[in-house]
């Protein structure tokens, strides 16, 4: 049975939410695990704390970042009616406020959505974007910008970032505890039981240390790219053409060309990832794990399979 | 202890019932909404009309039955329920692309940089009116099967709601569209 726009959302929507309360789960666990082993209560919301201030000022003006380290310049409707009247337009059919417009000076076709919420959102394209596709191609990227505003993958992404960073942040006070050194000084003396009980925590702590922030940064990634199916699909539902998408996609992986303002910290939000791998010969299931988005190929046929 | 137990799954049925009566007026509401949203669209298209009609007729004069094809269908863009105004804006966009098929044979007509913008303008609001009916669509369908899902159809229809329509955008009307050469 081919899936149909609805299920795609739903799937992608569950399986968000599935990864979201894994994560938050893992993060509590090791936080408590660290927090035993080093013997310290206050660690876990201490660190919390400090990873969520870390995060929120990068979330508030998360806009402003990305669309200044993309060179990107506001538009009006003036200076582009066509580009301005399709998201316009789609802004009314997804009940949407209309987001500020950006055009950046590349050659690359590309585009990215930004801002924490939908009443300060931003869309930018590049000039390759609007010289190489055709107008319902060009309507099929918009949606999907449109849908990652509407799906509140901005403050989605934001948060993993935060669990990402706790993580990192945890592991790295861990490792650099000195407990090699003085951690047994405040340990009950006589207690040789609670010690080995110690000794053990401490060696699945250092365990974690080491592999947590990997498989952190895995999940973000895996998050990413779940959200790129989902923006997909409810931009195919926007559209009511998946085709169109679909074609963009192609023309875009298509394109020789390489981004010329390449920047690995905003590489995820692209519609799709500026590093040009046309031929895919770097694809293989262990670097997919590492990659901001899904295989194209698999997201052009996703939404082949919604057109049918 | 038992009339306590009566007592909370009272409570607990009133709160639910309240949850769902709310939700659903929400909902409702989105649809009144979009309805709206589509009349804003259609009476824009109504007041760029007369300024296109004004600018054609200072260059064709003789094209009077053509302007009162599209004088007699703008008045059926306010007229009547939401669907039979969409369908007035439907069959006015295939009389003003005979209008626009009139103004390639006048020269000095093409080149006027108002005419060109409101030509623009006009097709874009028809665009729009179509985004705000797809707009309306998505919310009928969330409301219907709000109230079409279980438990809640159980009591939608004694709460007092009930289904809207969708807006189809008919095919068959497109066949009664005459074409003039």
């Amino acid at each position: 049975m081919a899936a149909t726009v609805y299920d795609n959302i739903a799937s992608n929507k569950w399986r968000t939410v599935g990864v979201m309360t894994v994560f938050v789960a893992a993060v509590i666990a090791l936080g408590y695990v660290f927090g035993v082993a080093l013997r310290l209560t206050w660690l876990l919301p201490v660190a919390i704390i400090v990873a969520i201030v870390q995060s929120f000022s990068s979330y508030w003006w998360s806009d402003k970042v990305a669309l200044a380290i993309s060179g990107a310049h506001q538009i009006d409707k003036a200076q582009a009616p066509e580009l301005y009247r399709l998201v316009e337009n789609l802004c009314i059919a997804s009940g949407l406020p209309m987001p500020r417009v950006y055009i950046i000076d590349d050659p690359s076709p590309n585009a990215f959505a930004t801002g924490r919420n939908p009443q300060h959102a931003a869309v930018a394209v590049t000039t390759g974007l609007l010289a190489k596709l055709d107008k319902p191609e060009l309507e099929g990227v918009l949606s999907h910008e449109l849908s990652h505003i509407g799906n509140y993958d901005i403050l989605l992404s934001s948060v993993v970032v935060v669990l990402v960073g706790f993580v990192v942040l945890l592991s790295d006070f861990f490792l650099r505890y000195p407990f090699w050194f003085g951690g047994g000084r405040r340990r009950d003396s006589g207690s040789g039981d609670s010690g080995q009980v110690g000794a053990i925590l401490m060696l699945v702590g250092i365990v974690l240390a080491l592999l947590s922030p990997l498989f952190a940064m895995l999940i973000q990634l895996a998050v990413s790219r779940r959200r790129e199916l989902l923006a997909d699909a409810s931009g195919a539902l926007l559209t009511r053409n998946p085709n169109e998408l679909a074609d963009a996609l192609e023309k875009i992986t298509a394109d020789p060309q390489s981004m010329r303002r390449m920047n690995k910290a905003t590489a995820h939000l692209w519609i799709a990832s500026p590093l040009h791998d046309p031929e895919g010969k770097t694809r293989g299931w262990l670097t997919g794990l590492f990659d901001t988005h899904p295989d194209p190929a698999v997201r052009i046929a996703r939404l082949r399979e919604m057109a049918r | 202890m038992g009339l306590w137990i009566v007592i909370a799954i009272v409570v607990v049925l009133v709160a639910a019932l309240i949850a769902v009566y709310n939700g659903l007026i929400t909902r409702k509401n989105r649809v009144a909404e979009a309805a709206s949203d589509i009349d804003v669209q259609l009476k824009r298209r109504y007041e760029l009309i007369p300024n296109l009609v004004e600018t054609v007729k200072g260059y064709a004069t003789h094209e009077r039955e053509l302007f009162e094809k599209v004088a007699a269908e703008r008045a059926g863009l306010l007229t009547g329920s939401t669907g039979e105004r969409i369908q007035a804006s439907n069959q006015l966009t295939e009389t003003l692309k005979s209008l626009f098929a009139v103004a390639e044979a006048y020269p000095d007509l093409k080149a006027n940089q108002n005419f060109l913008s409101l030509q623009a303008e006009i097709t874009d609001t028809q665009d729009k009116i179509m985004a705000a009916q797809r707009f309306y669509n998505s919310n009928v369908r969330d409301f219907n099967t709000s109230i079409q899902v279980f438990p809640t159809n159980l009591i939608a229809s004694s709460l007092g709601f009930s289904a809207f329509e969708f807006i189809e955008a008919a095919p068959a009307e497109r066949a009664n569209v005459e074409v003039k050469f």
